[in-house]
């Protein structure tokens, strides 16, 4: 057996322990900035924090919770997360729904499905989209976060792929018993598709979380920043030019541990939602790729 | 109590004859109600800035809209050609695109391949957890992490390179070739777990009778790989290498944004950030349409080009 053999043996020693190198190069540089939030002032302007906190203090965060700035912008992003998802769910499991239907009970679905694909594959790009945000007189409202990004037509073919491997018996059953359309995506569809569900959820929601550029060219109001935005300019660019920010918080921004104790506040609900994150995205991945 | 019968269910044949169109509107406009939200969004939102491409062809602004800015034929198309900082950000993005396309197709196939090698399932699965997460951050944390860990002034990666190898500081993020370096490997770096979920799936499909035959046939495990494991997996490869044929002018917007500063602009400015400066920091909304116009229609041809590359090799579809 090739598993006994010693050359084997060489190999799968190499391997494990290159394997398990790899795996921590891609949690490591979250460490590093962990230990450098919760360091010292002067531990982390000397460089000498690693992978553990010196002088251990929880000072960043006070820091970072006491600029009005920072906590304006999460409560904002959890705003935004939250209704993005709410109404970009709706959008797509009612038309994920419909063009479940086979074609021939559905003649139109066809026109509908490359009505809709064509904007996946062509888009009037960023100059077009700005105006146009800007004639809707979307410019400061939370709309301009929201609806241009409401369809996700990979989303919902992916949904929509999902609901057509749904037996038709169960459909049947509930027509003979007199359900209508409504109903029948209520009781039968969604009740059964709680996976799927849950994974483009978890994959809207992060999607939200993590999306700054809008807010970057929608939002000329700072005040109305998502705190990814927020992080983008003032702490990875910091660019205080458009804020409007006392000088003590000004200085405590630039300060490098006040830096990483936002970075990971901002990387925080990822790696909160993550476990469950994790439990589903294998099965939407494969169930997005392998389809029939 | 059940709400009352669907007039789509049991409607009685219609007395007189009526026309397939009407029939059919009658029977599913349920249907197309419930699209309805996804139809006005995608016409507001996606077809119709379609429209305002027009201005690539004006010199448009703002204060005039798009009936009154003059139209200037293809002067922005020509300039876009005619500036060397244009044509140097064409290449910038051909480099860092098929740098990060060809790396990005072979890492993943490769850790795959070596991850298939460990048979604990926990360590196999505590790897893939791991692996798995930078996919998930924003590049603009990473971007904030990134430009810390490689500073020239005391980041650890430059720290690390100094005491156990005697190396003198790099300057990662303000050096041409460095920054484009670090661009493809970081941009490896977040992607190659995901990207090697697919694969897994398909080698975790493979029928285990003929791992056991190859071994009666006294196969050795590399050989196994190479003439079972591999072309197992090749369907798969393929149509995931011919769809990213679509992402030859994508060098990865948010990426680059975060992490580039005007000391690597000649080797590390991309169509996107370029685009993006000349709309909204220069404020020339033609041009900066002009030249995204240009990428869209050349991405838009090799998406047709490879869809139909992996209809035709991978039996792919979109729908």
């Amino acid at each position: 057996m090739y598993h006994k053999s010693t050359g084997y043996k060489v190999f799968s020693l190499f391997n494990h322990t290159f394997l398990i190198i790899l795996s921590l190069l891609c949690i490591l540089p979250l460490m590093h900035v962990l230990a450098v939030s919760f360091s010292g002032k002067s531990a982390a302007t000397a460089n000498i924090v690693n992978l553990w906190p010196v002088d251990f203090t929880w000072e960043s965060y006070e820091k970072t919770i006491d600029n009005p700035a920072f906590v304006r912008a999460l409560f904002y992003s959890v705003y935004r997360t939250v209704l993005g998802t709410a109404i970009g769910m709706a959008v797509i499991i009612f038309a994920g729904y419909a063009l479940s239907k086979r074609n021939a009970a559905f003649k139109s679905r066809n026109v509908y499905m490359w009505f809709f694909v064509f904007t996946m594959l062509f888009s009037g790009g960023l100059v077009p989209g700005y105006i146009l945000i800007t004639e809707l007189q979307l410019i400061n409202t939370i709309w301009a976060l929201v609806l241009p990004g409401a369809l996700s037509v990979y989303n919902m073919i992916l949904l929509m792929n999902f609901f057509r491997t749904i037996p038709a018996e169960l459909e049947e059953a509930a027509l003979i018993d007199g359900a209508g359309l409504f109903r029948i995506l209520f009781s039968v569809h969604l009740p059964v598709s709680t996976p799927a569900l849950a994974t483009i959820t978890l994959f809207t929601l992060v999607g939200h979380w993590n999306s700054w550029f809008d807010g970057l060219i929608y939002m000329m109001d700072t005040k109305k920043y998502p705190l990814a935005t927020f992080l983008q300019t003032v702490v990875v660019q910091q660019d205080f030019s458009k804020m409007s920010i006392n000088p003590e918080d000004m200085e405590n921004l630039s300060q490098r541990t006040v830096k990483a104790a936002q970075i990971f506040i901002g990387a925080l609900p990822i790696l909160l939602v993550y476990p469950f994150l994790q439990k589903y995205f294998v099965k939407g991945i494969v169930l997005g790729a392998v389809k029939e | 109590m059940e709400s009352g019968p669907q007039p789509s269910v049991v409607q009685p044949a219609a007395l007189k004859p009526e026309s397939n169109w009407r029939r059919g509107i009658r029977k599913t406009w349920p249907l197309h109600l419930l699209i309805l939200p996804a139809t006005l969004i995608a016409i507001i939102f996606n077809y119709l800035p379609i429209f305002g491409l027009v201005m690539a062809f004006q010199d448009y602004k703002p204060w005039l809209g798009f009936f009154r800015s003059e139209w200037v034929g293809l002067k922005h198309f020509e300039s876009l050609f005619l500036f060397d900082e244009s044509v140097q950000v064409i290449w910038n993005t051909l480099i860092i695109s098929v740098l990060k396309i060809v790396c990005g197709l072979l890492v993943p196939i490769a850790i795959a391949l070596l991850l298939n090698e460990i048979r604990k399932t926990g360590i196999k699965r505590g790897i893939q957890t791991l692996v798995y997460l930078p996919h998930f951050l924003s590049w603009v944390i990473l971007g904030g992490i990134l430009i810390d860990l490689l500073s020239v002034k005391g980041g650890i990666v430059n720290r690390m390179l100094t005491d156990w190898f005697g190396i003198q500081p790099i300057f990662f993020l303000g050096d041409g070739d460095w920054f484009r370096f670090v661009v493809v490997v970081s941009d490896i770096w977040k992607e190659f777990g995901f990207a090697m979920i697919i694969y897994l799936a398909a080698i975790a499909g493979v029928n285990p009778s003929l791992y056991e035959a190859a071994e009666v046939d006294g196969a050795t495990r590399l050989q196994q790989t190479i003439n079972v494991t591999l072309p197992a997996m090749l369907p798969i490869i393929v149509v995931v290498a011919t769809l990213q044929l679509g992402n030859v002018l994508n060098a990865g917007f948010d990426q680059i944004f975060n992490l580039y500063n005007p000391l690597v602009y000649n080797k590390g400015d991309v169509i996107d950030t370029f685009v993006y400066r000349s709309a909204m920091l220069k404020g020339d909304f033609s041009f900066a349409t002009a030249v995204g116009l240009f990428k869209s229609i050349i991405s838009f041809a090799l998406i047709i080009v490879s869809y139909r590359l992996a209809y035709r090799f991978g039996n792919y579809r979109i729908f």
